[in-house]
């Protein structure tokens, strides 16, 4: 939105209609909260609450005319699945309509066509050139029939450049034991979850009613799934996993309280086609930088992985649960974080007793394609204050990354249903 | 005659009343409540009722027994916590997959805890039902093991 009005503003045909944009310049300059949102961020850094909607926002996306379509987890009172917020003044916004009566977690826009899913299907709406979605109740059907056991049923998306869609189907379990999360029952022999879940699937962009047969199990061996982005420098996709949990409470032999809140990383990977990344067969520990055998499956804390199993490009700490990675290719922010991963920590529950930890957004510095360099938290506080983020109650939780057309970073929480901005105040 | 008929039937409609404005949470049978306040918990079930707990049902309802946003369910005022002790009995020894909790459903399992004793489940349950800002019945061992032994699946 802003650059549009410098680059009129550098035409000197549009010089005689300059008091009028500078009018319109300064009535839709961002301007962040005095106590940015109440977030902690690095220097320069300025954060608004772009509306508060009540509803579990989960991910999020943003039109280059600025709307915002947001994902629900579970129709709001209207019963609707996504709502349409457009902005006001400050940089703010507001909930203008809703549609679509599923809940769910994915969304992304490209030109023409916005997708959403709910946690069995994946739909496609038309945006028309003013980024309005013209059939909210006639979309179409891209993919249909996806597993969903009420566990790890999030179907977040993205999309490559290539007309492919990646499709995240999470594993209905723990880590595949005889009995869920049951004390010291054994892994599945061959595990079965893997067959329909447990990875990432590639369908085409453009054809209806896909389903599993239409499909091509791209990535196998990911527990869960939540955020993932296409990389364009590396022309690959990148997905971080929830790792497995529960060593301590399962497994108390073998792992204690400590170990079992330290262990194991939640990792960032990036995947081509055919990878396996060994779930449940394997965890990763970032302590000793290994992949090890899993306790379900003859693992007893100290046993290396055996096997052809996808080595993490990053990993971060236990628990933290990713919920969202957005490679930030905008140029409002300083030049290190052009082309480096914003990542969503929703936080932990099952770090007990040890502190929970999380609710953050994270800045991951990439170099051609890759990670490279240390990861820092870059939005802090979500929660509130330090006891609320080690309680484990947070006053919210972020969930949904989406960079705005200026550069802006959007981050959704899926507890109080708020939108926040970040800003990066030049000079 | 009709008078003291009158006089009745206002007391009777007044109690009702007033019996119903005691009922907190609505959701709650009453027979708990009243039922509470004759049954003592002593310290000690809830001291052995919270080391059981702590071992095996924190991680997932957390600390607080205040559970986690549509992973897992809260402990403090559900009907379940707080109703038919059968019911809660058996979520304990069977676990509990895919049903909806007071309206709220919830993305992860819980698991069976079978191989807890009949007096570990009895005193985790009375300390459940008596902490977290639940008060009600105490569930005793014998209840338990009569629940377990005509739970056969
Ligand atoms: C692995 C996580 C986990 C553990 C450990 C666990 N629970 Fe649960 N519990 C759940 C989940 C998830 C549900 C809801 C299942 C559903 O919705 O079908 C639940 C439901 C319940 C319910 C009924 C719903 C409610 O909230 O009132 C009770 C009571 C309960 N658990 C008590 C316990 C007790 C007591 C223990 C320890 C002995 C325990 N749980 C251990 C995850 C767990």
């Amino acid at each position: 939105m802003k650059n549009h009005v410098f680059r009129y503003l550098l035409l000197p045909t549009a010089l005689v209609g300059s008091l009028s944009l500078l009018a319109l310049k300064t009535e839709n300059k961002v301007v962040a909260d005095p106590d940015n949102a109440g977030l902690k961020l690095p220097a320069g850094f300025g954060a608004l609450k772009v509306a508060e909607t009540g509803a579990r926002t989960r991910h999020i996306t943003v039109t280059p005319q600025g709307t915002l379509y947001v994902k629900l987890n579970r129709p709001n009172k209207e019963g609707k699945g996504i709502l349409v917020l457009r902005e006001t003044t400050g940089g703010k916004a507001e909930v203008i309509n809703g549609f679509g009566s599923y809940g769910g977690t994915g969304i992304y826009s490209v030109p023409g066509f916005l997708y959403a899913s709910s946690d069995e299907d994946v739909f496609r709406y038309k945006l028309n050139a003013k980024g309005e979605v013209t059939n909210p109740t006639q979309p179409e059907k891209i993919i249909t029939g996806l597993i969903n056991r009420r566990q790890h049923e999030g179907k977040s998306i993205a999309q490559d450049k290539a007309g492919n869609i990646y499709v995240n189907i999470g594993a209905y379990s723990n880590s595949c034991q005889v009995k869920d999360r049951q004390k010291g029952s054994l892994g599945k022999p061959n595990c079965p979850v893997l067959d329909s879940a447990g990875g990432i699937w590639q369908f085409q962009a453009d054809k209806l009613n896909q389903t599993y047969g239409d499909g091509t199990r791209y990535a196998t061996g990911l527990r869960n799934v939540v955020g993932l982005d296409w990389n364009a420098q590396a022309n690959q996709l990148f997905v971080m996993q929830h790792g497995r949990d529960q060593l301590h409470d399962n497994f108390p032999e073998l792992y204690d309280t400590k170990q079992s809140a330290e262990l194991p990383a939640e990792c960032m990977y990036a995947l081509k086609k055919g990878d396996n990344a060994g779930w449940p067969y394997v965890y990763y520990d970032n302590i000793r930088h290994k992949k090890m055998m899993a306790p379900e499956y003859g693992g007893d804390g100290k046993k290396e992985a055996t096997g052809n199993f996808l080595e993490p490009a990053a990993a971060y700490p236990a628990h933290t649960a990713p919920n969202a990675l957005l490679f930030y290719t905008g140029t409002m922010f300083p030049e290190k974080y052009r082309n480096g991963a914003f990542i969503a920590f929703h936080g932990s529950w099952n770090r007990a007793p040890e502190p929970q930890k999380g609710y953050y957004v994270a800045f991951q510095p990439f170099k051609d394609g890759k990670p490279s360099g240390e990861w820092e938290v870059f939005a802090d506080n979500f929660a509130g204050s330090p006891e609320k983020a080690t309680a484990g109650r947070p006053d919210h939780k972020p969930c949904g990354l989406a960079q705005g057309p200026d550069g802006s970073l959007y981050v959704t929480d899926d507890k109080q249903g708020t939108i926040y901005r970040i800003v990066y105040a030049k000079k | 005659m009709k008078q003291i008929l009158f006089v009745v039937y206002a007391l009777a409609w007044f109690s009702q009343l007033a019996a119903a404005q005691q009922k907190t949470p609505p959701k709650v049978k009453p027979t708990t409540k009243t039922a509470a306040k004759l049954v003592a918990v002593s310290a000690a079930t809830l001291t052995a009722g919270k080391a059981v707990y702590t071992q095996n049902c924190l991680t997932c309802h957390m600390a607080d027994g205040g559970g986690v946003e549509r992973m897992n369910p809260p402990l403090n005022g559900t009907t379940w916590v707080l109703g038919d002790k059968t019911r809660l009995v058996k979520v304990v020894l069977n676990g509990l997959e895919g049903e909806d909790i007071d309206g709220e459903s919830y993305a992860s399992v819980m698991p069976a805890f079978d191989a807890l004793t009949d007096k570990q489940i009895a005193d985790v349950l009375t300390y459940v039902r008596n902490s977290f800002g639940n008060k009600a019945t105490a569930v005793a061992p014998a209840e338990v093991k009569a629940i377990r032994a005509a739970n056969k699946k």
